[in-house]
């Protein structure tokens, strides 16, 4: 089966260390995202599996053959793993048939049928075929780059930013087709991208890449929700850390005790909740204030509204050392800036691991 | 997957990266092709060691060497400026502006192209016949080179990226400095490319100067061969000259930059659009008049009239015949040979800029660079020493050709393939390409227009080559050139008018297909 292996790879540009022993499984037919800031190395990873640049060191083995060892390597034409860069890159001086069958040998007698189902898989109009590349609109070129990489039915599909030149309504729904069509035809994909939310809503397993070295990999939710440091779950979204206290009961800290999926450490920690598990109640005007010092309650600062679900900071009542809580509500029964509210906590806040306590 | 790759030991960290391009085929041919190139420079290097360091001085330490460098320096310092102004106003004038009949002018502008350097200086000694010296040479190599400069200029404009001038409109630039700022620095590379064809044709061109009576190191070196014999004599001017091309090359190569020129971005670039000249639209109208009516009206009016005053009696149907078919023949094989051993060293010079490229790609011109008489006499006495089954043979004058008219594929090429990004290369390896199969199916097809006006210019080239047609043809073989200047050398004008006329007649198809194809833009 085609699992992509990546063991210990290293890579310099002159003095800047582009990957600094990157280890990676992609499991056959799934999906994974290499997420992480411009300049992490997530491009030159992705370069690196093509075969468009050899490491200085480490192995890429595909399938259990060896694709690259250190500088030997296959090269790309013999790879046999399909490539959508950027922008697509189709050919300008060839029509849209000739680009999605380019891979195809000209002498093929199914030639013009297999191009028909590559431009049926991706769901682009045959009337299409006679056209150039500029008269194609940026989410069909997109769509004609993906048919050109499947046509040699690649073991191995890599996605460099695909979608990031398209406008947003399009890029969720062509996000949400290109899934599916590679899903169906199993393909093992890898898609590079430095838009998390692109990265959890796309992938099996998001690789969070960090100064070229992968900082964690794991499910999305995972991630999202169990990040290993505090970077990680910035980078993934927005984050509420808090000290906290472990106890046998969960958690104790400024929203008061809350359930962890930490079982056995005992003592000082941090924990990490996500703003959308942090629900408001509004209390009712005239409620004494001296009641609300003991945990979950809290004044609001300031409502951005965004239409369905909006941002709010909170100011936690009796918790002077904490800074504002950000946290997300539905436009239904929003409450206003000035608003006393209880705070409780929806499933359970996870516990970062001890060393990273004061990064 | 190779069963020794699979052999292989463990890597360990630091390894040293190893070098991308260093041992490619494509190195290779590039470093082969070089090292033929040098052959001409190597024979004079040895001519120079064989006569002794005095000898050497003797001949070059003298005031007439001074005085032809003074010549020949004054004529390139004036001449490729003036080129380069006339050719970028006609590209923008014809390309990006709304004057009348932009199509026409466009192509009258390309059209001097079919007319020889020597067919110039012909119309115009009989036109003023007191046209002689600097201002004389300067004028017709004016008239001869521009297209040289216009063709990629005008060709570049319609590539550029309208976007980017909005752009820089948008961030308050106005329309001069859009021009100045924007567009011209786009330019740079079709500039820098044809400004160093034109210098080089100039450091090597012979009919021209001959006729006007204008003493380059050329002529004095064709000069000092035919009055003399004296071997070293003109081998150490050669010398001379040779320093005058690096020069050059070096001038151009240390300001030529290694920017991206290829478009940055999805999809192709909109049409820009034209720039409205109102009220000057008549003002601006002038200069291509102008210009066409000195580098064709002229010609045409001179070979028009010596064919009245010739009649009927100068068409030899036994001697132009066999001319016309032999000039075809050479120049049709040249100009592939010399494009397709051009293809390695132009895809370097774009994918790997490096000193090393640079140091090969000045090889490559170097030949260009030495007046046809001197890349002739190397050739003469190599094959007479080395390889005399080969003396006087198709395969030497051909290799004369191909090492003479490099530099116009390369430059070319060059060009062409600069406007085929990386990316598009990769994404073919990525769909099984080898790498001389994507150069070969997307960077050459994309590049193909440039190729193909590479090519025609080297069939131009051959077409009216003289000197090195006259030294290394076989027994028997007479091109329309060299009957053309057999004729007029006889002072037999009207003799040699046919000869002239065929050659325009030929280089005008080529001619129009270069405009034509420097017009077509990729996947347009």
């Amino acid at each position: 089966m085609t699992t992509l292996e990546l063991k210990a790879l290293y890579k310099n540009y002159g003095p800047v260390r582009a990957l600094n022993g990157v280890d990676l499984v992609v499991q056959p037919g799934s999906r994974t995202a290499i997420v992480g800031p411009s300049g992490s190395g997530k491009t030159s990873l992705l370069r690196i599996i093509a075969g468009f640049e050899v490491p200085d060191s480490g192995r890429v083995v595909l399938g259990g053959a060896l694709l690259a060892d250190g500088p030997e390597a296959v090269p790309a034409h013999r790879r046999g793993i399909g490539y959508v860069p950027q922008d697509g890159a189709l050919f300008p001086h060839l029509s849209v048939s000739d680009n999605v069958g380019f891979g195809l040998a000209r002498n093929d007698p199914q030639r013009s049928q297999r191009i028909a189902e590559l431009m049926d898989m991706v769901s682009l109009d045959a009337a299409m075929l006679q056209r150039r590349p500029h008269e194609l609109s940026g989410g069909q070129q997109q769509r004609v780059a993906l048919a050109r990489a499947l046509a040699l039915r690649p073991r191995l599909m890599l996605l460099d930013e695909p979608f990031s030149a398209l406008d947003t309504g399009l890029r969720a729904a062509t996000r949400k087709a290109v899934a599916q069509l590679l899903q169906s035809a199993g393909i093992t994909t890898i898609l590079v991208t430095h838009d998390q939310a692109e990265a959890l809503s796309f992938a099996d397993q998001v690789a969070v890449m960090r100064k070229g070295r992968l900082a964690q990999v794991g499910t999305p939710s995972d991630l999202y929700l169990r990040p290993v440091d505090p970077a990680t779950a910035d980078f993934l979204g927005e984050a509420v850390v808090l000290p906290a206290t472990l106890t046998d009961d969960g958690a104790d800290c400024a929203l008061g005790c809350v359930a962890t999926y930490e079982a056995h450490r005992r003592g000082p920690a941090r924990i990490m909740l996500r703003p959308e598990q942090l629900r408001l109640t509004i209390m009712p005007a005239g409620t004494a204030q001296t009641a609300l010092t003991h945990g979950g309650y809290g004044t609001v600062l300031e409502v951005d509204f965004c239409g369905p679900v909006s941002e709010l900071n909170v100011r936690l009542l009796g918790a002077t050392d904490v800074p504002p809580l950000l946290v997300r509500s539905s436009a239904v029964e929003m409450p206003a800036v000035g608003d006393t509210v209880q705070i409780s906590v929806l499933g359970a806040a996870h516990v970062f691991a001890a060393d990273t306590v004061h990064s | 997957m190779t069963a020794a790759a699979l052999r292989l030991p463990v890597p360990t960290v630091g390894r040293a990266p190893r070098r991308p391009w260093a041992w490619s085929w494509v190195a290779v041919a590039a470093v082969l092709v070089a090292l033929v190139a040098l052959l001409p420079l190597g024979f004079i290097l040895w001519v120079g060691v064989q006569s002794g360091w005095d000898t050497v001085a003797a001949l070059v330490f003298r005031p007439r060497v001074g005085e032809l460098l003074v010549n020949t320096a004054l004529l390139v310092v004036l001449t490729v400026p003036i080129c380069v102004l006339l050719a970028v106003a006609l590209a923008w004038l014809t390309e990006r502006s709304d004057l009348p009949g932009a199509r026409w002018w466009a192509w009258l502008a390309a059209a001097p192209l079919a007319v020889p350097a020597f067919v110039h200086s012909y119309a115009w000694i009989s036109v003023v016949p007191q046209l002689h010296g600097l201002s004389g040479g300067v004028l017709v190599s004016v008239l001869a080179y521009f297209p040289f400069l216009y063709l990629p200029i005008a060709a570049a404009l319609r590539r550029l990226d309208p976007a980017m001038e909005d752009s820089a409109a948008s961030l308050g630039l106005g329309p001069w400095q859009v021009f100045m700022r924007v567009v011209l620095p786009q330019l740079r590379l079709a500039i820098w490319g044809g400004g160093l064809l034109v210098g080089l044709h100039l450091l090597a061109e012979y009919g021209l100067f001959v006729m006007i009576r204008f003493d380059t190191f050329t002529t004095a070196i064709v000069d000092q061969f035919q009055s003399t014999y004296n071997g070293p004599a003109a081998n150490m001017l050669a010398g001379v000259l040779v320093l005058s091309c690096f020069l050059l090359l070096g001038a151009e190569a240390g300001t030529r930059g290694d920017e991206r020129y290829a478009r940055v971005g999805s999809g192709s670039a909109r049409q820009a659009p034209r720039s409205r000249l109102g009220r000057y639209a008549l003002w601006c109208l002038a200069l291509p008049v102008l210009t066409a009516l000195l580098s064709l009206g002229v010609p045409l009016f001179t070979l028009g009239r010596w064919l009245v005053a010739g009649g009927a009696a100068v068409w030899q149907v036994p001697e132009m015949a066999p001319a016309l078919l032999q000039t075809l023949g050479l120049a049709l094989a040249g100009a592939v040979i010399t494009t397709v051993v051009a293809v390695p060293m132009a895809w370097l010079s774009i994918r790997a800029p490096s000193r090393m490229q640079r140091a090969l790609e000045g090889c490559h011109y170097l030949a260009g660079a030495l007046p046809g008489i001197v890349v002739a006499l190397a050739l003469v006495t190599i094959t007479v020493r080395v390889a005399l089954p080969l003396y006087q043979t198709v395969f030497t004058v051909l290799l004369a050709y191909a090492l003479m008219f490099l530099p116009r594929a390369v430059v070319s090429l060059r060009a062409g393939i600069a406007q085929a990004p990386v990316e598009l290369e990769q994404a073919a390896r990525s769909l099984g390409s080898t790498p001389a199969q994507a150069l070969w199916r997307v960077t050459l097809r994309i590049a193909a227009p440039a190729a193909a006006s590479g090519a025609a210019m080297v069939f131009l080239g051959i077409t009216n080559e003289l000197t090195a047609t006259l030294l290394l043809a076989p027994n028997g073989t007479q091109t329309l050139a060299t009957a053309f200047w057999a004729h007029s050398s006889e002072i037999d004008y009207a003799g040699a008018a046919p000869f002239a006329v065929t050659m325009v007649l030929l280089s005008l198809p080529l001619t129009w297909l270069l405009y034509l194809e420097s017009r077509r833009i990729a996947g347009r």
